[in-house]
């Protein structure tokens, strides 16, 4: 009889089309994937631990530095918490600029996700497109704090700056052109047939498997599950914007990458009524709480969960009533929704990984923390 | 059902379990059998998050648990002898511990009882000692 | 360096021929020089960095390469996966102890001539992270680095500047004595 012998590969830690330092040791039968293994913690900094010794608004940048791709959401989600801790009631106008800054955000993680997985899948062309509207939104984000990709733009309280008087401008003209562009990300990358052949069927998650490995965010909803925190449990001033949800129906890689794009639309409804309601809003409105100079948030724990570009982000403050956390943690969507990458690789070609590692859209940053 | 209510029947269930400010805080060992029962009868069906503290003293795990697609939280804890460092896994009934409780045992050096894959995750496997415990020493890169 | 420049001795070609015609054509068109400076001519010009992200730098010297900032203008856009095929490590991102290692092997895996750019504060020094107990604190830690691009992360522009510094470089290595840094403001 004939045998065939397995054999290993190492993709990683330096890899193109892992995202970052991510090795998965793949156990190969021919080409055929019989065991992924997953090996991380090459980037681990130990934020957690160096949050510790900084005070409350000392740990906003490390934030910025998790989800390096949408780093506003990060901002925000520790800001929110911290604020939870301390009874802090947000100003009205410092809201909507929260909501119009992380949808930014949101576009900008989203855009890149569907960049790189076109680059991924051999389309180097895909890769130009979200990346010049990528480019649009990191000169907004300039504007209003000076950085294009870790902002340190959320306070505690408030957020730093008002939004500057060219950013009007600028985003206008954005949101104007932001459909047809997305228009053409659909017929340049997801009407692809090519596209459509690597990603359609391939790695099909179950709603069922979904829910039991507490997957979140565009991996979770592809599955048909609409959970989205923005409308299940909202926070800041959610409630009041109308858009929709997007669910997919077979959870493929395809379904996963259409829910980014699909997303973006109504990423792009939510600034649009944003700005609407903070341009109604009178210009003296404060944009900070009153909040003490030296935060010092009373005994106490608070865990604080809300919708980011990934998926669900939490937060667990712990306060020993002193200027230094007592404890910071993190729950990183792209971590939790990595850990069924083995199942989901299982019996796939070798060159499904990368659509498969590519769909989850992982930041390594997030994963190691 | 409000997650007040389920902790107020959960309380009534078991005797040990005490209701404080926002969170349930269960004895060590009834914590496999009121998961099963969140699980099971009241359809709290995702773990969100898990983690654990260092408090000198003693470790706390902390589980924070949802329903799917409804968004309800309820939050557990679990006070645990620092010495022995020992806690039953719940992997078996959310799969997505798994990770996340290497990750606690990795940073803090919590041993999960009846983890299938009880490894470090992050760090090297031949890294001293467990960096988010309070008396972890270090020396930092500065010159 | 110039390679074109006239030499106040008599050309070879005039000990040859005293044909005007050809002797003008040979001093346009051929030119002399030590070969090493001629491949340093080259390779300053076509410079192969590797695809090799770490953190959040990754994603600038990814837009560096993208339409907007568009390293192909300089000739370095050929980003190369393998380390074997590259000439230039861009380190962009925090290393950390347990990532150091690999990155020693794959610059031993890189053929000679080779430089190193340091991208960012994490890569040069820690940055944010210099207190943790699981980073490296700089790239020069573990290998020799040529140019450092300072920034949390660098802006596109500031990268390509430091890809513009490193051709000085390779082109003569002797510039780094003039401070050429000293002149951007």
């Amino acid at each position: 009889m004939l045998k065939t012998q397995e054999f290993t590969l190492n993709m990683g830690p330096q890899h193109p089309a892992t995202h970052g330092v991510f090795r998965l040791l793949l156990h190969l039968d021919g080409e055929t994937v019989v065991k992924a293994e997953p090996i991380m913690g090459y980037l681990h900094r130990g934020i957690e631990k160096l949050a510790e010794s900084r005070t409350y608004t000392q740990v906003i940048p490390y934030t910025d530095r998790l989800d390096y791709l949408a780093a506003m959401l990060n901002n925000l989600g520790y800001v929110q918490t911290v604020e939870k801790l301390m009874g802090i009631e947000v100003p009205e106008r410092a809201e909507y600029v929260r909501v119009i800054v992380s949808e930014m955000s949101r576009l900008a993680s989203h855009c890149l996700a569907t960049g790189a997985y076109a680059l991924d899948l051999g389309a180097f062309t895909g890769f130009m497109f979200p990346f010049r509207e990528r480019e649009k939104l990191m000169d907004m984000f300039e504007m209003i704090c000076g950085s294009r990709m870790t902002f340190n733009y959320m306070r505690i309280g408030g957020v730093a700056d008002d939004l500057p008087e060219e950013f009007y401008p600028a985003i206008k003209k954005f949101l104007k052109e932001f459909p047809a562009c997305v228009d053409e990300y659909d017929g340049l990358i997801t009407g692809n047939e090519i596209f459509q052949a690597r990603t359609k069927g391939v790695s099909v998650l179950s709603s069922k498997k979904a829910i039991q490995y507490g997957m979140s965010g565009p991996v979770l909803r592809a599955s048909g599950i609409n959970y989205d925190l923005r409308k299940k449990r909202p926070y800041g001033v959610y409630d009041k914007f109308d858009f929709e949800v997007p669910v997919g129906e077979n959870g493929d890689c395809f379904d996963r990458y259409n829910c980014r794009v699909l997303e973006m639309r109504q990423s792009h409804r939510i600034i649009e009524q944003a700005l609407e309601r903070l341009q109604e809003l009178p210009e003296e409105e404060p944009l900070n709480a009153k909040v003490p100079k030296v935060i010092k948030p009373p005994k106490g724990e608070v865990y604080h969960e809300i919708e980011g570009a990934k998926g669900v982000l939490g937060y667990n403050v712990i306060s020993d009533g002193t200027v230094n956390p007592y404890r910071v943690h993190v729950r990183r969507p792209s971590f939790i929704n990595l850990s069924l990458i083995d199942e989901m690789c299982r019996g796939w070609k070798v060159a499904d990984v990368v659509a498969i590692i590519g769909s989850l859209d992982i930041v390594l940053g997030e994963v190691d923390c | 059902m409000e997650s007040n209510q389920v902790m107020k029947q959960i309380k009534e269930k078991y005797q040990q379990v005490e209701i404080l400010d926002n969170h349930l805080l269960v004895p060590e060992t009834d914590i496999k059998a009121v998961m099963k029962e969140l699980r099971d009868a009241y359809g709290y069906n995702v773990l969100s998050n898990e983690t654990a503290v260092d408090y000198q003293e003693y470790f706390e795990v902390i589980y924070n648990i949802c329903r799917v697609p409804e968004g309800d939280m309820i939050n557990i804890k679990v006070k645990i002898d620092r010495e022995k460092a020992e806690i039953p896994s719940v992997v078996d009934i959310w799969p997505s511990a798994g990770w996340q409780e290497r990750e606690i045992f990795d940073l803090l050096g919590i041993r999960f009882t009846d983890h299938p894959d009880m490894r470090r995750i992050l760090l090297e496997d031949d890294f001293e000692g467990h960096p988010l415990r309070r008396d972890f020493k270090w020396v930092g890169g500065r010159d | 360096m110039e390679v074109n420049k006239q030499s106040k001795e008599q050309h070879p070609i005039e000990t040859m021929t005293d044909d005007p015609v050809i002797q003008e054509q040979v001093k346009r068109t051929i030119a002399l020089a030590p070969l090493e400076k001629l491949l340093n001519q080259s390779r300053a010009h076509s410079i192969w960095p590797m695809t090799f992200g770490l953190a959040c730098c990754a994603i600038e010297m990814m837009a560096a390469g993208g339409p907007r900032f568009d390293l192909a203008r300089f000739g370095y856009e050929v980003f190369r996966p393998s380390p074997r095929q590259a000439d230039v490590m861009i380190v962009a991102g925090t290393i950390t102890k347990k990532m150091a290692p690999y990155i020693k092997r794959i610059y031993d895996q890189m053929p000679e001539p080779k430089w190193v750019m340091a991208m960012g504060s994490c890569a040069m020094s820690g940055g944010p992270f210099v207190d943790s107990y699981s980073v490296v604190p700089g790239t020069d830690k573990l290998v020799p680095v040529d140019v450092y691009v300072p920034g949390c992360p660098p802006r596109p522009d500031a990268l390509t500047q430091g890809l513009l510094l490193l051709k000085d470089k390779i082109r003569d290595p002797k510039v780094v004595e003039n401070e050429p840094w000293k002149a951007i403001k």
